[in-house]
């Protein structure tokens, strides 16, 4: 079998857990058994199987939060030796060891290496991240989008609210309210729709209000740590010329 | 009634386990409402004031006058280098020819510093750096743009109270100082502090203009942006340089006698 071969090799990792969410975090270590082309998922089901550490010592089994394992959901963003990223993508063969798992110190943790991500989606509410149709009548089909355009667009469509830019920006923190990088791009992907300009300013005035754009200030982190490769501070530059824009147009009453 | 207000209301009432009834369109249409008062509220508790307008004309104060004046002050040193006491003196007269200058001063040098520097020093408290994590070089910009600007603000009280504080307490005059930089410069701890003063505030001034561009939507790409900061790399560059030769320059000979007739070392 494959899984004899290597049977004597190890994954070594480390841990920051935390039982509650208000409770002290702590470090355990677990050494698993290596197979082919593990990620840290996978990693983590091994230890859910046997929640044994290193120390040999019985444990309660890692919790963590995941779905898709193919990068699209944004559930399993973690620190992975540090970086935040998914942990699906994270492949063991490629990890320095021992391998470091963290929570994303950016969000409130639940347990262990879950952690809330509900200021993202208030950030979408709060933006109007959709486009409304809703009416009295059947408003009939929208216009039609330029094919150009709608290829960038469709690159800013693949946010999938992880919260790695979040926790890669150094402006979001709990001394300001910047509603951070994710929640801006998807205003600029909103604002390009041909239906979903008709309410552009109503957008615009909510990032020009507390926590809103005016909280980037050009790290660029984002920008690397996005596991999509979404182009977040050129949608970031884009905006504020169109903030900008919008406040000289309002002055001069246009 | 419509489709779609139907389509919500049978899925509504799925939820409520109640038959759906055309006439609760409306409040239907007042539920929605609700939902949307209620994804605004949960953000209301911190989202207070409006700091946008703030940050803009802590933006543009940086560009109009801060960079202006700069630029203009680099000028005026620079004379110490290319005429020595006699060419700086005019061009420090030249200044002080300017109609109602103690205005301007106030206007265009004064409120602008004081605004720019206590709401950048806010905006330099309201930032973690995490160079350690992310070691890339606009990140490292990032971290010294807040470092070099709470050392330029410190830079400027000290260096206002040296030279222009003492001529408002009638100390000196405006003629006199080259000799008061003479013997500035020629202090060594005060070199290398006016060194580290000087580094600072151009960096702060080279790369504030580079986020200037961004922040008002110019340089928008990341080509745009990549080739700006290239331009203000090489602006931070010969600022500092010419800055740094006209301390040189103040350190002469020339300034020498200037200098001799004063005892300004009391004040410093």
């Amino acid at each position: 079998m494959a899984d004899a071969a290597v049977a004597n090799k190890t994954v070594k990792l480390e841990i920051t857990r935390q039982d509650k969410p208000d409770s002290q975090p702590y470090t355990e270590t677990f050494e698993i058994p290596y197979r082919a082309n593990m990620n840290v998922i996978s990693a983590l089901m091994e230890i859910q199987r046997n929640p044994t550490t290193a120390g040999g010592q019985s444990t309660s089994p890692v919790c963590w939060d995941s779905n898709c394992l193919e990068e699209v959901c944004g559930a399993c963003s973690m620190l992975v030796n540090g970086k935040p990223r998914q942990a699906c993508t994270a492949l063991i063969d490629k990890l320095e060891q021992p391998i470091k798992l963290a929570p994303m110190k950016t969000f409130p943790i639940v347990r262990d290496l879950i952690v809330n991500r509900e200021r993202m989606f208030g950030a979408l509410k709060r933006v109007k991240a959709w486009i409304p149709i809703d009416g009295t009548y059947d408003l009939g089909p929208g216009p039609r989008m330029n094919e150009a355009k709608r290829q960038w667009a469709y690159e800013l469509s693949k946010c999938m609210t992880c919260g790695v830019c979040l926790e890669a920006c150094p402006n979001v923190n709990d001394r300001t309210s910047f509603i951070g990088p994710a929640a801006l791009s998807q205003v600029r992907l909103f604002n390009a729709h041909p239906t979903g300009e008709m309410n552009k300013d109503e957008r615009l005035e909510t990032l020009m209000s507390d926590g809103g754009i005016e909280g980037c200030g050009n790290s660029q982190n984002c920008v690397r740590a996005c596991p999509k490769g979404i182009p977040l501070t050129t949608s970031i530059a884009a905006l504020n010329k169109d903030t900008t824009k919008h406040m000289f147009k309002k002055w001069l009453g246009m | 009634m419509t489709k779609l207000c139907h389509g919500v209301g049978v899925f509504v009432d799925a939820l409520w386990g109640q038959e759906y009834n055309e006439r609760r369109c409306l409040p239907m249409y007042e539920f929605v409402q609700h939902l949307h008062v209620q994804s605004g509220k949960e953000n209301t508790n911190v989202m207070k004031g409006n700091s946008y307008y703030a940050r803009r004309i802590h933006s543009l104060l940086g560009v109009i006058p801060l960079s202006l004046f700069i630029i203009s002050h680099m000028l005026t040193n620079f004379a110490a280098v290319e005429g020595g006491p006699e060419r700086f003196n005019s061009a420090v007269s030249l200044i002080n020819s300017l109609p109602m200058v103690w205005l301007v001063e106030l206007v265009f040098i004064f409120l602008p510093l004081l605004f720019h520097g206590i709401y950048g020093l806010y905006i330099a408290y309201q930032s973690n750096s995490n160079t350690g994590q992310f070691s890339y070089g606009r990140n490292w910009a990032f971290t010294m743009q807040r470092i070099t600007g709470v050392i330029t603000f410190i830079f400027i009280v000290w260096h206002v109270y040296q030279t222009r504080f003492q001529v408002a307490i009638g100390e000196v005059s405006h003629e006199e100082l080259g000799g008061v930089m003479h013997l500035i410069s020629v202090n060594t701890v005060f070199f290398v502090l006016y060194t580290i003063g000087v580094i600072a505030a151009v960096f702060h001034f080279a790369n504030g203009m580079w986020a200037f561009l961004v922040s008002w939507g110019i340089t928008v790409g990341p080509r745009a942006q990549r080739i700006s900061s290239y331009v203000w790399m090489v602006v931070f560059v010969i600022v500092t340089a010419m800055f740094m030769m006209s301390l040189a320059a103040f350190r002469g000979d020339e300034f020498k006698e200037a200098a001799a007739a004063l005892d300004i070392i009391r004040h410093v």
